[in-house]
């Protein structure tokens, strides 16, 4: 595959050799001329100076024939513009923009652009993930169905503990999928499955009723 | 009409002066507070201290009630990220957008930003005026 990279910074220079290595050609674009020599140096003639939202830049690079484009640098607008240029006037068939204020999410999915990663949103999960009394984990989004899966983990007080699932209120379009408990098989819950303290419960729900998701299994 | 300005420089604070003389409402944008000097001392309209890409920012200048939006910034990219936000996502009916790169300009109007460049244009005067001179 021929893939374009936009913005040679840690995140763009790293995901180069990484595509690199996996055998794809690689064509990275940096406006600083020391980062480009750098990454020449680094990697071999892979980096090219230039602006990545130029339609002009992109030609030369021979933006009409990539299979994907990936704009990596550290402004959401231009990632926004380079990833637009490239889909509308090369018709390149995947853009992938970093963003990094998370709530230009919505946004870049109204303005057309095909997947977006959010670098603030991934360090705050996995950071979310290591505090141990964090009520909710993320564990995954299901984007286009506005879908989410989380992990919640009933702590040892809970009001709760001795409840059956039918028991519970449950909001709506929330469904428990699986209890994880300590040293044993998981094991799919049903109505009269009864919660036990320490059980870790992954459920599929929605970002609006995540909160009274949490109130139904922990209890307030 | 209610029009939201983006960006006090030169060009953003002289319309903002232009359309409140004639009684529009006008609010302008700038992430600098220091801009708002260049505004007419008389100035009647709301000056803002917000980014005009940003949502919140935006309903903060009063977006969602504005009959226009006004980019002019000095970032190109800026300038239609914002105005692509304020024709998509709050329906303002009259957007325009200044891009000093005319390619970009024209890739912008096809994706149905009223964009102008002000390279593009000044080029032509000054042809037009050499040729007009000879």
């Amino acid at each position: 595959m021929y893939i374009i990279i936009i913005g040679g910074g840690k995140v763009g220079y790293y995901l180069a050799k990484a595509l690199l290595d996996e055998g794809h050609e690689i064509l990275v674009v940096e406006k600083d001329p020391d980062r480009t020599e750098f990454i020449c140096g680094e990697l071999g003639s892979v980096c090219v100076r230039g602006d990545g939202c130029e339609v002009a830049t992109l030609t030369e690079v021979g933006t009409g024939r990539a299979d994907m484009f990936i704009a990596v640098t550290g402004d959401d607008e231009d990632n926004l513009v380079a990833c637009q240029v490239a889909k509308h006037k090369f018709n390149v068939p995947r853009t992938i923009a970093r963003i990094s204020n998370p709530k230009n999410e919505t946004i870049f999915k109204t303005l057309g652009i095909d997947v977006t990663v959010s670098s603030t949103n991934i360090i705050l999960e996995h950071i979310e993930e290591e505090v141990p009394t964090h009520p909710i984990t993320h564990l995954l989004d299901i984007k286009d169905k506005g879908l989410e899966i989380v992990e919640v983990k009933i702590p040892p007080h809970s009001t709760t503990i001795g409840k059956a699932v039918k028991g519970l209120k449950l909001p709506k379009g929330s469904v428990l999928a699986l209890i994880i408990r300590s040293q044993k098989k998981p094991i799919v819950p049903t109505a009269s499955t009864v919660l036990q303290a320490e059980d870790q419960i992954i459920a599929v729900t929605t970002p609006e009723s995540e909160e009274a998701l949490r109130t139904a299994l922990r209890g307030s | 009409m209610k029009v939201v300005i983006m960006g006090c420089g030169r060009v953003g604070s002289r319309l903002a002066g232009l359309l409140d003389i004639e009684g529009h409402d006008v609010t302008i944008l700038d992430t600098d507070a220091y801009s708002f000097r260049r505004l007419p001392p008389d100035f009647g309209g709301t000056a803002l201290v917000g980014n005009g890409t940003d949502e919140e920012s935006l309903k903060k200048a009063g977006i969602e009630e504005a009959d226009a939006f006004v980019a002019l910034t000095q970032g190109d990219n800026r300038n239609v990220m914002a105005s692509q936000i304020a024709k998509h996502i709050f329906n303002v009916s009259k957007v325009l957008c200044r891009t000093y790169d005319p390619l970009r300009r024209e890739l912008y109007n096809t994706l149905g930003i009223e964009t102008f460049s002000p390279t593009t244009i000044f080029a032509q005067m000054l042809k037009e005026k050499l040729e007009a001179e000879e």
